[in-house]
């Protein structure tokens, strides 16, 4: 439907008629009347940058909870699982004045660093790292390999299809995201192109539905040709570990 | 070449039962040496505290006379083969027998030296660039076994290596490890539930139960000299034959499961009447089949295996059941009266109440001198 109207004049939308001319129009001037190429610059830097920093968080987090053992280990780990009945929007006060007073308003790292950590993230790779037999370290410690090493060039090739799903899962809802980069950015330069899409909508009495809908295909372009590609890798992983 | 001590070794978890209870225990150089014993014996939890994997909870492991309590794994200088191979998926045959000794910084051509050398003696020349889920559990514990060979460690721990390959397999690995041992001249020890593993390979044998040690010795002496009730019916397969018997002095004769009566004379059981509760023994190949002149023991059968060159029996001894293994193809049925001779020479006493042994059969004693 969307994709349609995204083809249409404003006339036809209107009315609700069947398409009668097929046109490019909303697309040239969805570029035109905001920057939108900006925008999409913005939300790949975030997701990317959100993307890396929740992959290496999550791994290494979801390593100690596997392979080292200390004191509390699994306490821990119950606290960190709690955090998931947390919705994000509880925290987002206290974060908003976190990256006001660090000054990352209007930054990257502001649009990014409170993302990092994600208790979704560890708990899947702890559940996949714990498949790794736990063999693996021994014979790793008797050839005298640390810790660090080994998960670098054991643990992170072996649940190479887990990292996958999540560096997916990661990048399609930080590109989704909406409250925060509205809340954490003030102009076009960071901004991310969910902002600009709803930008649209509001800036004129009368909605230009065509327009939106052209935008709208734009932004979910890449979500479809990432679940496209990363489907049959996502399903694995997702399901990896729920059934033995 | 490394020799290992273990003075008064223990494992408790939790500063509770223990697992392993005061073991002590010398392995010589380049010895081939098995514990076995079964599941829940501790056998494993022992390798693991030599390899390093393991805390020790009391005493001392000394390699090469150096106490080694608190030294990390890779220090240890040993190798070690698991139960279920513990080859890294994602890396090539030839990148996982080379993993320990890029971890180690050893020269490259000697790495391939090494790799190309253990390669040829396992013959895996040609699968070196397979991966590991490509290969056949046999093809697998031979790659775990050349990542052993390039270690070259004086010393190499097993882990129930042979438990995951068929039957068949089985047996061939068992003649290329001890091959391969005897070649490299590298101390070995070899964890297995299998009796028959510890009986073929090993130049010594313990056997572990409850964390206890029950028995060290050569294979042979632990199937002909059991010390206890417990090493007696586990070494041998079929199982010993066990009943408990009573020691009749006016018939000078020995009634086993209130069913059997072996007369004896009284020279040859000076030491057993002052035993009132008698357990005895009796291998299978030693229940022979009845002949003309001995024929007072008949027992109705209850199972027969023909296995070609042999045919396996089980009677019923009381509350026991007894087997029996007798040369040849015999064709008996279920039901039937089938004499059988029982020497009171090949009888193992022990004592019913400790499990000890009394006195070991005196038959086997005598063949041991004649083979020699």
């Amino acid at each position: 439907m969307a994709i349609v109207m995204s083809f249409m004049t404003n006339k036809d939308i209107l009315t609700g008629s069947m398409p009668s001319t097929f046109t490019l129009d909303n697309y040239v001037r969805a570029f035109e009347r905001f920057p939108l190429f900006q925008y999409l610059f913005n939300s790949l830097v975030v997701s990317i940058v959100i993307m890396i920093g929740q992959l290496v968080l999550s791994s290494l987090a979801a390593y100690a909870f596997v392979f080292l053992e200390f004191k509390g280990r699994d306490l821990l780990f119950y606290l960190f699982i709690a955090t998931m009945m947390v919705p994000f929007e509880a925290s987002i006060i206290p974060n908003f004045q976190i990256i006001r007073d660090l000054g990352w308003i209007d930054t990257y790292s502001g649009l990014a660093v409170p993302f990092f950590a994600t208790a979704f993230g560890t708990f899947l790779l702890r559940q996949n790292f714990k498949q790794i037999p736990k063999e693996l370290r021994e014979a790793s410690q008797i050839a005298g390999m640390g810790d660090f090493k080994y998960y670098l060039t054991v643990v992170l090739p072996v649940s190479r299809a887990s990292l996958v799903t999540l560096g997916i899962y990661g990048f399609l809802s930080s590109w989704n995201m909406y409250l925060w980069p509205l809340l954490s950015t003030t102009n076009d330069k960071v901004r991310t192109v969910q902002i600009g899409l709803k930008q649209l909508q509001t800036q004129e009495q009368l909605n230009e539905w065509g327009v939106i809908m052209a935008g709208a295909v734009i932004v979910i372009i890449p979500t479809l040709i990432l679940l496209f590609f990363g489907q049959k890798k996502l399903q694995k992983g997702l399901t990896e570990g729920a059934l033995k | 070449m490394s020799q290992i001590e273990l003075v008064g070794i223990s494992k408790s978890y939790d500063k509770q039962q223990d697992v392993l209870d005061e073991i002590n225990l010398t392995i010589e150089e380049g010895e081939f040496f098995v514990l076995v014993g079964p599941s829940g014996s501790g056998k494993s939890t022992l390798l693991r505290m030599i390899a390093g994997l393991e805390e020790i909870s009391g005493g001392i492991l000394k390699i090469n006379g150096k106490s080694m309590n608190h030294i990390p794994p890779k220090d240890r200088n040993l190798s070690m083969v698991f139960q279920n191979y513990a080859l890294y998926p994602h890396l090539s045959v030839k990148e996982n027998i080379l993993f320990g000794l890029k971890a180690k910084k050893v020269d490259k051509q000697e790495r391939q030296r090494r790799l190309l050398e253990a390669a040829e003696m396992m013959g895996l020349t040609e699968l070196l660039e397979r991966k590991p889920r490509e290969l056949s559990g046999g093809q697998r514990q031979r790659v775990a076994l050349a990542r052993t060979i390039v270690s070259q460690a004086p010393l190499c721990l097993m882990d129930e290596p042979l438990s995951n390959l068929d039957a068949k397999l089985r047996a061939n690995m068992r003649i290329q490890i001890r091959r391969l041992q005897k070649k490299i001249g590298m101390t070995l020890i070899y964890v297995t539930h299998d009796q028959v593993e510890a009986m073929t390979m090993g130049d010594r044998i313990m056997v572990l139960n409850d964390g206890k040690i029950q028995q060290v010795g050569k294979p042979i002496t632990l199937y002909n000299e059991p010390t206890n009730l417990f090493v007696a019916s586990f070494i041998g397969s079929p199982k010993m034959n066990i009943g408990l018997a009573k020691f009749s002095k006016e018939n000078k004769e020995i009634i086993v499961e209130n069913q059997l009566h072996i007369p004896v004379d009284s020279a040859f059981v000076k030491d057993i009447h002052v035993h009132k509760q008698l357990t005895i023994g009796i291998r299978a190949e030693h229940l022979k089949p009845g002949t003309n002149e001995n024929k007072d023991h008949f027992l109705e059968v209850v199972n027969v295996e023909q296995l070609g060159n042999e045919t396996s029996i089980a009677f019923d001894v009381g509350s026991e059941l007894w087997t029996a293994k007798w040369p040849g193809q015999w064709s008996i049925h279920v039901g039937q009266k089938v004499p059988v001779q029982i020497l009171p020479e090949n009888l193992l006493f022990f004592n019913s109440e400790t499990g000890e042994l009394i006195q070991s059969a005196l038959k086997d004693k005598e063949q041991e001198v004649f083979a020699t």
